[in-house]
């Protein structure tokens, strides 16, 4: 994200975020927005900042305290015909309209064989890092990837910011978008000459032969920097960007693996039960006699988030810590 | 029971060649054991006197069993079993291991807790697959070969180069040193051919040696693998060691002893896999040129086609000569075709300078 | 006992064919044919031929030369090349059992 893109004016992942809303709204007139405080107060995290006035209030809709109501209100837009755009404030109180994403959404095509499919699209903010306690922290996007008909996405570029909205409008299923709380300010500048983007596939963010990182979202960068530490003692790591939690690209995750015979994942949801764990055993199954040394993990400790600042980062994954991980399992003895 | 390839749960003893009180050396052959692959040879890992037989001909135990004891040294002949379940290997390495038909059990591990990993499978002197035996290891040698082939038309990117040679110095050289001297102390061309390229490899260390993971290292002595074709198909390249340091008529009695152990299914145990360049040599079948695959991990490998008489241009004037073309293929992530035309124009000046070889 | 006699005297015949196990272990003497060729029959190479004169020069106390070494091609020929170099040393067949 240098100055190569001179067309390409710098932003940041918030506006990237906002581009992505526009194209929608402009190219399509069945897509609006609604949620809680995005149209007058611009979003909780200023996403949807001044689409109101563009846009009008018969697209972007603010939307009672109920998560339960607007989130189900949404669903039966996309039965309609229509191609609504939901913003919950944080994965955290995603958990209130759980029932509706997960009985309704991401059952009903499946229950009518076809017939009623829910072209639905909720965004939320997912992680940690900003001081705002457990109530608003987790990284609950692991729990999503566990349920069928759901489609899970985590940009964590510009591009993706940008461009995953686009594909997630085009998907028959509901797709659930996560945007990592610690990326929004992050800038740089959009790929000129935009490619279409996808939400099948992982990418290869960096190439390298020793040791594959497996990660998404806001912990894409801690492992870049941790690779970039560790290039510097001559250990080359290949950091895979999942960029979609369900499907898992396993195609790419596994050939990664056969590549470099060692996995570190790096989560920063809770390691019991979580996408990490599925993604070691999906290494296990189908890699299992390319492996050079046992698959190892990078995530948050089994704690609530804490809110301290000292406490919040010890919690977190953290490039001291991915760095460590990664030499132990690249180490060799005299 | 020394493991002799990754698959080999078992062995037969078949004979003992010593006997409770010898003193033997390392190296020395011990015993013969039959595998599923042939019959081997198993040398002493030690110097010491025999003091017990422990299993008897016709015993089929398993690999790590104690066959022998050594006097006050009691579990030396081979690893006892549970040291064997100790060395930890890696699913890649184990696997790898097995294409490769190198034992895992028997190298240092340098990973992390000491587990062996693939570098240290990909580090190791090269396995030649199944041991030979005239029948039975047909199709394990096969297997072996295929393998072994596959992974160097995949992995290696060969060059080639041929240079033609005039012999007539070297047969000349040869016809005076035979005629004089009774028949086993003769030589045979093949002699001069390995002493060259052995000659030629000390010299040039980027063609003798071993490309593992960590790129590539140049071995400390020359270890000769000469291709040797077994009767009826297939093919085994076992080593002659340090063949640059060994005086003609050294070379001529272990190469001779070689062919002959190798046809018979009589290969040793160190023979195996240690070699760090090979030879072959097609000039009995008549062909030309032959244009060889590396056997990996090595880098290099020379061929020798016939050697024919023709018409060559020398001072300006046209002679029959007899030629031979010799065929290098290198590994190009190691050297490049510079190094290697310097390498066969050794092999040649050796060739022409016979009695100094 | 002529050296253009197709026909291979019986023990000088088994005691060539005993060399020549010996030094190809992996060839069957009872598949060998008195007329043909070993390098057609068992792939043969100079090695091989090598190894043959070096034993016939070990049983018989033959002087080999290497012009002569295609004279041992098969059995027959060999038979009568033996044959012919122990009779011009006047050695009676009686030694052969040695």
């Amino acid at each position: 994200m240098t100055a190569d893109a001179v067309e390409s004016p710098r932003m940041s992942y918030r506006d990237a975020l906002r581009e992505g809303l526009r194209d929608a709204l402009r190219s399509d007139p069945r897509v609006f927005l609604m949620g809680e405080d995005i149209g007058r107060y611009g979003g909780c995290y200023a996403v949807t900042k001044s689409l109101l006035a563009e846009f009008g209030e018969e697209r972007i809709r603010d939307t009672p305290l109920s998560e339960s109501a607007f989130v189900g209100a949404g669903i039966g837009a996309a039965l309609g015909g229509l191609r609504p755009i939901v913003e919950i404030m944080t994965v955290n109180f995603s958990l209130l309209a759980l029932d509706q994403i997960v009985n309704n959404a991401a059952t009903l095509c499946h229950m009518s064989g076809g017939q009623c499919p829910v072209p639905l699209v909720i965004r939320m903010a997912t992680g940690a890092g900003r001081q705002l306690a457990a109530q608003h922290s987790h990284s609950l996007e692991g729990w999503y990837a566990h349920v069928p008909g759901l489609r899970i996405v985590a940009p964590a570029t510009l591009d993706d910011a940008r461009g995953m909205l686009g594909a997630a409008l085009r998907c028959p299923d509901p797709v659930l978008i996560f945007e990592h709380i610690g990326l929004l300010n992050m800038e740089g500048t959009l790929t000129a000459g935009a490619v279409p983007v996808d939400i099948d596939r992982a990418a290869i963010r960096r190439a390298g032969r020793d040791i594959t990182l497996l990660t998404y979202g806001g912990s894409l960068y801690k492992c870049l920097e941790a690779a970039t530490q560790l290039a510097a003692d001559g250990i080359e790591v290949e950091v895979v960007d999942l960029r979609t939690l369900r499907p898992l690209d396993d195609a790419l995750i596994v050939d990664s693996v056969r590549r470099t015979h060692r996995a570190l994942i790096v989560d920063e949801g809770w390691r019991s039960g979580g996408i990490s764990a599925e993604l070691g055993m999906r290494i296990v199954e189908q890699a299992f006699f390319e492996l050079d040394a046992p698959i190892a993990r990078v995530c948050t400790a089994e704690v609530p988030i804490p809110y301290p600042k000292h406490l919040e980062d010890a919690a977190l994954p953290s490039v001291p810590r991915i760095v460590a991980s990664a030499r132990a399992l690249v180490s060799r003895e005299p | 029971m020394p493991s002799l390839g990754a698959d080999m749960e078992a062995g037969t003893l078949v004979e003992w060649r010593v006997q409770p009180g010898a003193h033997v050396h390392r190296g020395d052959v011990m015993a013969l054991v039959d595998t599923e692959k042939g019959i081997i040879d198993i040398e002493s890992f030690e110097e010491g006197m025999v003091e017990r037989l422990i299993v008897q001909p016709g015993a089929r135990v398993p690999v790590g069993a104690i066959l022998a004891l050594f006097e006050g040294e009691p579990t030396k002949l081979a690893p006892p079993q549970s040291a064997a379940r100790a060395q930890r290997v890696s699913p890649a390495a184990r696997a790898r291991a097995a294409q490769l038909g190198i034992d895992p059990q028997t190298l240092k591990g340098t990973g992390p807790q000491g587990v062996v990993t693939l570098q240290d499978i990909e580090q190791a002197p090269a396995g030649q697959g199944p041991p030979p035996s005239p029948a039975a290891g047909r199709a394990g040698i096969r297997n072996a070969i295929a393998v072994s082939m596959s992974r160097s038309k995949r992995e290696i990117p060969h060059y080639y180069l041929q240079l033609t040679m005039d012999l007539r110095p070297a047969l000349d050289w040869l016809e005076q040193f035979n005629a004089s001297r009774p028949v086993p102390e003769r030589l045979l061309l093949a002699a001069l051919f390995n002493k060259a390229t052995a000659r030629a490899a000390a010299e040039k260390p980027g063609f003798n040696g071993y490309y593992g993971k960590a790129g590539f290292e140049a071995a400390k002595s020359v270890h000769l693998g000469v291709a040797i074709a077994l009767r009826g198909g297939g093919l085994v390249a076992p080593a002659i060691h340090e063949a640059d340091q060994k005086t003609l008529p050294v070379l001529m009695r272990e190469l001779q002893d070689l062919v002959m152990r190798v046809r018979a299914g009589h290969m040793r145990s160190s023979e195996i896999s240690s070699a760090t360049i090979t030879v072959t040599s097609l000039g009995d079948e008549g062909v030309d040129v032959v244009y060889p695959i590396i056997h990996p991990p090595q880098v290099a490998i020379v061929g020798f086609g016939s050697v024919v008489e023709r018409p060559w241009a020398i001072d300006g004037r046209i002679e029959p000569r007899p030629l031979v073309s010799v065929t290098l293929a290198a590994d190009h992530r190691v050297t490049d075709g510079r190094l290697g035309a310097q390498f066969l124009a050794r092999i040649r000046d050796f060739l022409t300078r016979p009695e100094d070889l | 006992m002529s050296g253009s006699s197709a026909a291979v005297e019986p023990a000088l015949g088994a005691q060539i064919l005993a060399l020549l196990v010996e030094i190809a272990p992996d060839v069957d003497p009872a598949a060998v044919r008195p007329a043909e060729d070993f390098r057609r029959q068992f792939d043969f190479d100079s090695m091989d031929v090598f190894s043959f004169a070096t034993a016939l020069h070990a049983k018989f106390g033959l002087d080999i030369p290497e012009r002569d070494y295609r004279q041992l091609a098969s059995l027959e020929k060999c038979a009568a090349y033996v044959a012919a170099k122990l009779g011009d040393r006047h050695a009676p067949p009686a030694a052969l059992k040695s």
